[in-house]
């Protein structure tokens, strides 16, 4: 992992060009700073107060009661959220997957939406949904009397959401086996007499469960690290979780606070990190040599069945997608909540203000697009000759270095948020120059949290480069820089765009670590509509969601038309 | 035009030796063919003369320079080689033009000029007609064609294949084999050819090495390989025919028909035992002959223009003769041996 080291890899394969030398080495100084600083600098903190006494930082943690409250909290919304994650992930999953239903893809992509949403967009539009102040429940004049509790302030309604927000991970990890899962399997079955029942029980099942289980523990430690829903959701009510609790902590004082968030923090790391290594291992076990052609993928005929069960899934997909967004949509046109929508009281006035009034709001949009056009602009430019100079290190190598760039998107965004705190609350050593309380302190940690969004397609288009068009490149004579400029960037252009484009989308929209690292003059959108439903401003915040939901949609839709020229699996809801 | 020599060239991967000790004279203007099974070496071989590996121990040399030693390795951007690739490698955003002109452009050579010489290239592989088409308008055979036109267009001192034809159907593989042929008589470029197909070896190429688990077996021309094979592995590897144990003879000659015979009865498995290279061609069948071998029919396959028989001896050993007509199984019959070659045993 030294430069060193990397130097006698590449001198053991072919001889090392210059070019190719200091393109190595600028790249291990940018990501020893962008993935493996702030994980090591949170270590540090949460590691170097822990002496062995009883009044230290982290076992004034583990000794407090709040801890503790938080943690079985998180256990238990994110355990009810798997649950829910799990049951919508296998029932979407199969039926889109393994039946003749039709209009496919409309399907999957419906239902990866909740995945992109973001969490305090979904949260905001389930509040609309609810309630004695929901203006859909007053149009239709079924609210609930005035002083009747909101069913989502608690623990079940945070389940809820997080189920819904991470079905789409179950759904993707089971359709991705079941999807290579070939037709022999089926027929073969099938000529040995096995009923549709016994195909089920006896072949389909076993040959997905670790798929399955795979993909509710990737649930599990994502609804563990999420913060926006419990945020929006468990706040009013006093329900804490733990990264709420963090970002409570945050907004107090006292000297020891920042070792005990870092503290704090080091707890939910851990339990994502394993819950990822878990992950990891069972999705390689369930990697079977599976045998047989895959161009035909598996397929049962639903017969009278079909119409029903299309039934089904919309009446679903209508329940946890379309309800809630309409109530947003709602909420945003009334002037006031409580009001109920009709021709007298619709009004555009949240959007008009939104969009005219100067100040906070337009900031926030503009502060937002920036950060998220550079990030992606800085991270594809970054990515190009990353991927190459990876594909050229032995596989074991590469790996590892792969899940370096990997830790900063898996640690929760708030553990993310506390280690740029620790990195940068002091001015930088020899320019003087603090970022802390800028612009720069969210972007550089963009940078750090997305660099594996951005990499992963266009390492999986370079992987399937053949790596004889580079060769024939360097016989005609084209040195490293030139190849990559000729020959590798217009061939893995389409994943280069796709990656940026991914960056552009979940940055845009990103809240937890804008939460913790934002300050006046630097908010973002997330933080926005966070902030303006905290103030019980929902009807604008609802009218900034909508909007955010037309450019998610907009942006998918825009992946997808580049989907037919990327490798598979790129682009979650395509293939 | 200057001389290739392989110098003792070693290639090891994680101190597994794939090339041991590998001593090859290259004349210019050579067409030498690398034949031998998969994983002999013949590919890292290409490899390292085409730079993208470098070697483990001894040198390949090129005229006066040195490419590649265990200290000193010329990069591949900087050695003038052309190579046609298995899978032919053709960039799948330009055009055939392009393609073709890759080389000249990265060389800054005056519009004018490339122009020129990207239509005097596809003309050798006569594709003029097809130069702005992309490379997935074109068939396998074509897209092989633009390749070698790319390998030729800087005038190369050393033109490489890997494997050029693997990935073509067989009539194809005529028609391209016609092709480099006059391709390597108008140019006459240095070329090395990768093959695991030894009558693609033997059609094409005037010398072939042929290696076997990293090392050289025999190296010399076809017609050098096809009668004097030097042990059991390449007699069986290289033409048809039957390897027969007999007794006890000097290796690398020729055995006459009535010697041979006697060494055939001679034979005892608990004596000292040589191996003969006895081709089909020379096995002839005779009505009552003192000399003759008393055979009987084990199989008869048709072939088209003549059957296959497999005869078996009195002692057990098959032996694969040609006949014009189909024999009866399990019929007995004389043969007259023409010649054989004696072999060494296979170290």
């Amino acid at each position: 992992m030294t430069p060193l080291l990397l130097k006698r890899r590449f001198m053991d394969g072919t001889s090392m060009d210059s070019q190719l030398r200091w393109l190595s080495i600028g790249l291990f100084m940018l990501i020893a700073t962008l993935s493996v600083l702030p994980s090591l600098r949170l270590l540090v903190e949460a590691l170097s107060h822990t002496a062995f006494s009883t009044s230290s930082p982290m076992a004034e943690v583990l000794r407090s009661e709040r801890t503790w409250t938080a943690l079985r909290n998180s256990f238990y919304t994110s355990g009810l959220g798997t649950l829910i994650a799990v049951i919508l992930g296998c029932g979407f999953g199969f039926v889109v997957t393994l039946t003749n239903i039709r209009g496919r893809a409309i399907w999957v992509f419906c239902f990866m939406l909740p995945m992109m949403i973001p969490p305090q967009v979904t949260a905001l539009s389930w509040l609309q949904l609810f309630g004695p102040a929901s203006p859909i429940l007053n149009t239709l004049g079924i609210a609930p009397a005035l002083g009747s509790p909101q069913p989502m302030y608690s623990a079940e309604g945070i389940a809820l959401l997080l189920g819904i927000q991470s079905a789409p991970l179950v759904f993707l990890a089971l359709r991705t086996q079941l999807i290579s899962l070939p037709q022999d399997l089926l027929e073969a079955a099938q000529l040995s007499r096995a009923s549709q029942f016994r195909i089920w029980v006896d072949i389909i099942l076993p040959l997905c469960r670790s798929a399955i289980i795979a993909g509710a523990a990737l649930a599990f430690v994502s609804s563990l690290g999420n913060f926006g829903i419990p945020a929006m959701l468990g706040i009013p009510a006093g329900y804490i979780v733990l990264p709420t609790l963090i970002y409570q902590q945050m907004a107090g004082f006292g000297n020891d606070m920042l070792s005990q968030v870092a503290g704090l923090s080091m707890i939910i790391a851990l339990l994502v990190l394993a819950g990822m290594l878990l992950q990891q291992w069972l999705q390689q076990r369930s990697c079977y040599a599976l045998l047989g052609h895959t161009a035909q993928s598996l397929s049962f005929r639903l017969k009278q069945w079909r119409l029903p069960l299309e039934i089904l899934l919309a009446l679903v997909l209508c329940f946890i997608l379309v309800a809630p967004l309409f109530a947003l949509i709602v909420s945003s046109l009334v002037p006031a909540l409580g009001m109920p929508l009709n021709a007298d009281t619709i009004t555009f006035a949240a959007f008009y203000e939104m969009i005219g009034r100067q100040g906070v709001t337009s900031r926030a949009f503009e502060n937002s697009a920036f950060l998220a056009f550079f990030s992606a602009l800085v991270l594809m430019l970054v990515s190009l000759p990353l991927g190459y100079l990876l594909m050229r290190l032995p596989m074991r190598t590469r790996a590892v270095i792969a899940s370096l760039i990997e830790v900063p998107y898996a640690i929760p965004g708030i553990v993310l948020a506390i280690a740029f705190i620790l990195l940068f609350a002091k001015p930088l050593p020899f320019i003087e120059v603090s970022l802390y309380g800028t612009l720069g302190i969210i972007f550089l940690a963009y940078l750090s949290c997305f660099l594996s969004v951005c990499l992963k397609p266009v390492l999986s288009a370079m992987s399937q480069l053949d790596p004889a068009l580079e060769e024939a490149a360097q016989l005609a004579g084209a040195r490293p820089i030139q190849r990559l400029m000729d020959i590798i960037l217009p061939l893995t252009a389409p994943a280069f765009f796709a990656g940026g484009l991914l960056v552009f989308l979940i940055s845009i929209n990103e809240l937890t670590v804008s939460a913790l690292l934002w300050s006046a003059g630097n908010e973002t959108l997330g933080v926005l509509i966070f902030n303006l439903d905290e103030s019980g401003d929902s009807v604008l915040a609802s009218a900034i969601a909508v909007l955010v939901v037309l450019l998610v949609a907009g942006l998918m839709s825009l992946l997808s038309l580049f989907a037919p020229r990327l490798p598979k699996g790129v682009i979650p809801w395509h293939g | 035009m200057a001389r290739l020599i392989l110098d003792g060239v070693e290639k090891s991967f994680h101190g597994a030796p794939v090339v041991k000790g590998l001593n090859l004279t290259i004349e210019p203007g050579e067409f030498v063919a690398l034949l031998g099974p998969s994983g002999c070496g013949k590919s890292t071989i290409l490899r390292m003369l085409a730079g993208f590996e470098n070697v483990s121990g001894g040198q390949i040399i090129h005229g006066d320079d040195c490419l590649s030693s265990s200290t000193r390795h010329v990069p591949t951007e900087e050695r003038n080689f052309g190579m046609v690739f298995q899978s032919y490698a053709l960039w799948p955003h330009m055009t055939v033009k392009e393609n073709v002109g890759y080389p000249l452009k990265v060389q800054k050579t005056p519009v004018a000029e490339r122009n020129k010489r990207i239509k005097d290239a596809l003309e050798i592989v006569q594709l003029e007609e097809y130069a702005d088409r992309l490379p997935a308008q074109l068939s396998g055979g074509q897209r092989q064609r633009v390749a070698l036109a790319r390998s030729l267009v800087t005038e190369p001192d050393v033109v490489l294949f890997d494997e050029p034809l693997a990935n073509l159907d067989r009539h194809l593989r005529a028609t391209m084999e016609e092709t480099f042929r006059a391709f390597h008589k108008r140019t006459g470029a240095t070329m090395v050819y990768v093959t695991h197909d030894q009558s693609e070896a033997m059609s094409l190429a005037d010398k072939i090495a042929v290696l076997n688990k990293g090392q050289l077996v025999q190296w010399g021309t076809p017609q050098e390989l096809y009668a004097r094979p030097r042990n059991t592995w390449l007699a069986n590897f290289i033409g048809r025919g039957s390897v027969l144990s007999v007794a006890a003879v000097a290796p690398s000659q020729y055995v006459s028909g009535t010697n041979l015979t006697e060494l055939i009865c001679q034979h005892s498995p608990d004596k000292a035992a040589s191996s003969v290279l006895v081709r089909p061609q020379d096995i002839h069948f005779v009505s009552a002959d003192d000399s003759a071998l008393i055979v009987s029919v084990h199989s008869c396959i048709f072939r088209g223009e003549r059957y296959d028989i497999e005869l078996t001896l009195k002692d057990g050993q098959r032996l694969l003769a040609y006949s014009d007509v189909p024999m009866t199984l399990e019929s007995l019959h004389q043969v007259r041996l023409g010649q054989a070659w004696s072999l060494e045993s296979e170290s």
